[in-house]
């Protein structure tokens, strides 16, 4: 029996290194990752059988519901490995699956010294999967190819083991082959984890180092704090360090996740658990740093850390106005478990009191949105994402501009925009569509390689406000569904860049102004100004609607004053009807915005600034 | 005080492919069977309800439908003849009779003259065959002449028939033609109301498929402003929205509707309105009749309205008509608020009274939101 039981497996604190073996999955949303980890949790008998459940280590509703790991686990299994019948403990680091989060990525990976490449073998590898995979090689990990989903009867596991082999240099037997559903495969390859993975190294008796990979809060105990032990210990009730920020807490338990936590002795070289220091905010925590010991502190910090740098901005503005404090509240409330989101408030002529948030990415913003909206009951507007646009006027001053409506109108000498590195993977076949569109969306060539016969590789240079703008939706829509995404920083560069302002009736809309290249200036106009007159209800007057860059008019429409609006009929039973309608309409009207004497109904602004699956959420709203 | 009658008749032979009216099909309610067998014993469940209402004396009865036209003019006669025994009638009672062009006779029209009947409203719509198609009506256009030529024979007071604007495919012209028609014939009243496409109608689900499409609004308007131009100029005058007649023939019976004066409506689903309570009845004939024969009510829900609700509706209702608001009744904003139609003339204000132009007339929801909300 390969199992061993908690009780008796080597303990946390007193573990040889040479018995550990810490390893994450790499893997593509939907490529089964949950469903293995569960599958280890079940072999290896750290759950019952019993309180077995799907997707066991996804918290949130919404990872759960996405599919997604937006915050990492880190579960210690023991295991006797059936290949030289030896006592392992193995740590499995799960990780968030998403280019938003590459950095929370980089620092899981850094607190491993394996990975197993899980691919989903009736879809091959993933963009995302590649670029992290690009990680794990670059942070030296031992890599084990695994093609998951071997029951499915459109499997082909001879194409994506060459196509695997041919990435990572190995030959395509070396590709296990796993079922997660059934459960085949996956005893052997927690035996080639141990086999295959390197134990940790450090040194026992140095000052400690910790690296921490992930912070969550609690609500009952405060941050939780993921770490990796690299050299020294951690013992409870010691007086522990944070290297970025000097700042020295008493760490109050420490212990593993097993997969519940379980308070231990401490935890030592090589070793991979929590600590609770009663810190009630992430940002204290930061991940990537290193914690050491006060009284004997470390010189030297971990490689790697990096502040978190939001890249995303949106308003969000409660529907009704008077949830203003609650939605502030709930900004509050996510950051303690979330480093990366930063918000100001804002004040917007058109959709009242809210706040400017920045976000790692689009997803991250989504997240957000969506947890507020869920967990906190909040019904919000969002303005459409923009990316933060540094620009130099004549006289040399420089305007950091996170907000459409911050841009200066002044003279202006440069825009600068930040740009990222893309990688696309698409069947071969989809190459022109790809290069059309990375072309409209003022992409530049890097390179293009095949990975198998008929899947490429393409890397382009792309604007990141190319990205926000509905980018990733035209890919998919445009290969399929097919092809796959990842994206990485590279740096700012000038883009000739112009603010477009909507007016209404000669009044600029704050939340309809957005930054866009120069060439592309009309057709947003045109689009906007088209959007709006079909949203906006005629008025009792006429409405121009006009896209202008600075003074100038570029394009206009124009609503027509109304002209009926009476219902013909009016006998017995209509008239309670009408009355009841329009008491009904009295409450419409106060979800009305007034810009200067235009009635705009909130849906509008919804319909006008929202992507199309947004539209698809108030629809559906619409029906319930 | 005085009580309005409203007897609903809930029949139709076909249902139109726009109505949503509470109303069935001999088959919908009993599969295979003839009009005679479900509503042989119709009458004598109204007269059942009809026990319940106050004993005011009657200035207005108004058979509406359904077809009120398909039933017996003896049976609508024995009626009135209840109503009259137990209520009284003024010397002027006005007594409609909605009707199919189609479905009456010169004889038919005598006996309803015989059983009462003073006034009678025709169901026209449209003089044109392809308006009428879309509209599912099954009429001729040209019967609409000889039934209201028979109804002044056999001695009908008053004449009105009702049409129907803005149906898909219906141009300008077509509504020209069919006002034109209309104000042709030997005739007292016009109703003209706007198409409404109600959910759940085959017509709804006509134009949910894309088979129609409905017309602007802009049409729609430029098609009222037309048959108000045109009554107008042929002496019919407007008295509420979308009603037009020569002098002293204006409907009493819906003025009493406007002007929230006590009605009971006899019959499934009908409305009643005393003393400030709304109170309806249950919907389905069959269930209708089944509570009147055991002795229960057939109320299905009531409202007892509250001073502000009362409030809105009197505004709701009276800015529709010809005399309009009374200003004196008016708060101080509601006043301010009208203000900004005055000058884009939709209202006209004399005597202390609110009135609305043509194009007021239009946007009449719109000026009621504003100054109610």
């Amino acid at each position: 029996m390969p199992a061993i039981s908690l009780a008796k497996a080597p303990q946390p604190a007193s573990t040889d290194p040479a018995q550990i073996r810490n390893f994450c999955i790499i893997a593509h949303i939907d490529h089964g990752k949950s469903t293995l980890a569960d599958r280890m949790l079940g072999i290896t008998e750290v759950v019952d059988p019993r309180n077995m459940r799907a997707q066991y280590l996804d918290r949130m509703d919404i990872e759960r519901e996405r599919g997604i790991t937006i915050k990492s686990q880190a579960v210690r299994l023991p295991w006797r490995s059936g290949i030289d019948g030896n006592e392992y403990i193995l740590n499995m680091i799960d990780t968030p699956g998403h280019v938003d989060f590459t950095y929370e990525v980089s620092r899981s990976l850094a607190a491993c010294e394996g990975a197993v490449l899980l691919v989903d073998c009736a879809q091959g590898i993933e963009a995302q999967t590649l670029a992290n995979l690009y990680l794990a090689m670059e942070n030296n990990l031992t890599i084990i190819p695994v093609l998951n989903k071997i029951d499915l009867p459109n499997a082909q596991p001879e194409k994506f083991a060459a196509e695997l082999a041919k990435l990572i240099g190995c030959e395509p037997e070396d590709c296990l082959r796993v079922s997660g559903k059934t459960g085949d495969g996956v005893k052997e390859l927690l035996d080639q984890i141990v086999k295959q993975i390197p134990a940790p190294k450090g040194d026992p008796d140095a000052p400690a180092r910790a690296l921490i990979f992930d912070s969550v809060y609690d609500s009952y105990r405060g941050v939780v704090t993921y770490v990796r032990v690299i050299d020294g210990h951690l013992t409870p009730g010691e007086q522990i360090q944070m290297y970025s920020t000097g700042v020295r807490h008493e760490a109050l338990e420490v212990g593993v996740i097993s997969p519940e936590p379980v308070a231990s002795k401490g935890l030592g070289v090589g070793e991979v658990g929590y600590l609770i220091t009663g810190v009630k905010d992430v940002r204290q925590s930061r991940v990537g740093d290193t914690i050491t010991t006060y009284n004997n502190p470390t010189k030297h910090a971990l490689a790697g850390y990096k502040d978190p740098k939001p890249m995303v901005f949106s308003g969000l503005f409660p529907l009704d106005g008077a949830d203003f404090p609650a939605l502030r509240e709930a900004l509050d409330k996510l950051q303690l478990n979330d480093a990366a989101l930063v918000y100001e408030p804002e004040s917007s002529a058109a959709l009242g009191f809210g706040f400017r948030c920045g976000f790692l990415g689009l997803l991250h913003m989504e997240i957000v949105r969506e947890r507020l909206e869920r967990e906190h009951k909040l019904n919000l507007i969002s303005t459409a994402p923009n990316v933060v646009y540094n620009v130099t006027m004549d006289d040399g001053k420089e305007v950091r501009v996170t907000n459409p409506s911050e841009f200066p109108n002044g003279k202006v000498a440069v825009v600068k925009e930040p740009i990222v590195k893309s990688t696309i993977l698409a069947p071969s076949e989809f190459i022109g569509t790809i290069m059309e569109l990375c072309q409209e969306r003022r992409g530049m060539l890097l390179g293009m390689d095949y990975i198998s016969e008929d899947r490429v590789e393409i890397r382009y240079d792309l604007p990141l406000a190319e990205i926000v703008f509905d980018f990733f939706d035209q890919l998919k829509s445009r290969t399929k569904g097919y092809a796959s995404l990842d994206y990485e920083e590279k740096g700012d560069a000038e883009g000739n860049l112009v603010k477009v302002d909507i007016l209404l009736q000669g009044e600029a809309v704050d939340a309809f102004s957005a930054i866009v290249h120069r060439d592309k200036a009309y057709a947003y106009g045109v689009m906007m100004t088209g959007k709006l007159r079909q949203l906006i209800p005629r008025q009792q007057f006429d409405v121009p609607i006009q896209a202008a860059i600075g003074s100038r008019i570029i394009a206009r429409e124009s609503i027509s004053a109304i002209r009926k609006d009476v219902l013909a009929k009016c006998y017995g039973g209509d008239i309670s009807r009408k009355r009841k309608l329009l008491e009904k309409q009295k409450e419409g009207k106060k979800r009305m915005k007034m810009v200067g004497r235009v009635e705009v109904p909130q849906e509008a602004f919804v319909a006008a600034l929202a992507t199309d699956a947004d539209i698809e959420k108030v629809k559906a709203a619409r029906k319930l | 005080m005085a009580l309005s009658f409203y007897v609903h008749i809930p029949y139709c032979i076909k249902r139109c492919g726009y109505c949503d009216f509470n109303t069935y099909t001999p088959n919908e309610l009993q599969v295979g069977a003839t009009l005679e067998i479900v509503s042989n014993d119709y009458i004598d469940a109204v007269l059942k309800e009809l026990d319940a209402a106050p004993r005011d004396v009657v200035p207005t009865i108004f058979f509406g439908g359904g077809t009120p036209s398909l039933l017996p003019a003896d049976d609508l006669g024995r009626f009135i003849a209840a109503i009259k025994a137990r209520n009284g009638l003024t010397p002027d009672c006005e007594i409609t009779l909605e009707a199919n062009p189609d479905s009456v006779t010169s004889e038919k029209l005598s006996r309803y003259i015989a059983g009462g009947f003073n006034r009678i409203s025709f169901g026209m719509q449209s003089a044109k065959p392809h308006v009428l198609a879309v509209l599912d009506r099954t009429h001729n256009p040209e019967n609409v002449k000889r039934a209201v030529d028979m109804a002044r024979a056999a001695g009908f007071a008053s004449i009105s028939v009702d049409l129907i604007y803005g149906t898909p495919g219906e141009s300008l012209d077509d509504w020209r033609e069919t006002v034109t028609t209309a104000l042709s014939l030997d005739i007292d009243h016009i109703s003209a109301y706007a198409l409404i496409v109600e959910s759940g109608t085959k017509l709804a689900a006509q134009i949910k498929r894309g088979e129609l499409t409905m017309p602007d609004d802009d049409l729609m308007a430029d098609m009222y402003l037309l048959v108000d131009q045109l009554c107008q100029i042929r002496g019919f005058s407007w008295y509420e929205l979308s009603n037009w007649s020569k002098p002293e023939h204006e409907c009493r019976h819906n003025i009493a509707y406007w002007e929230n004066r006590d009605w009971w409506g006899l019959g499934p689903g009908a409305h009643s309105h005393i003393g400030g309570k709304r109170f309806w009845n249950i919907k389905h004939p069959t269930a209708y009749k089944q509570k009147l024969f055991a002795a229960e009510t057939p109320i299905a829900e009531s409202e007892v309205l509250t001073p502000e609700q009362i409030a809105t509706e009197s505004i709701m209702l009276g800015i529709r008509m010809r005399e309009g608001l009374d200003m004196t009744k008016l708060s101080k904003t509601q006043i301010e608020r009208l203000a900004n139609f005055g000058e884009n003339g939709f209202i006209e204000i004399t005597d202390n009274r609110v009135v609305l132009t043509p194009t007021g007339r239009l946007i009449a929801d719109r000026i009621v939101r504003e100054i109610t909300f």
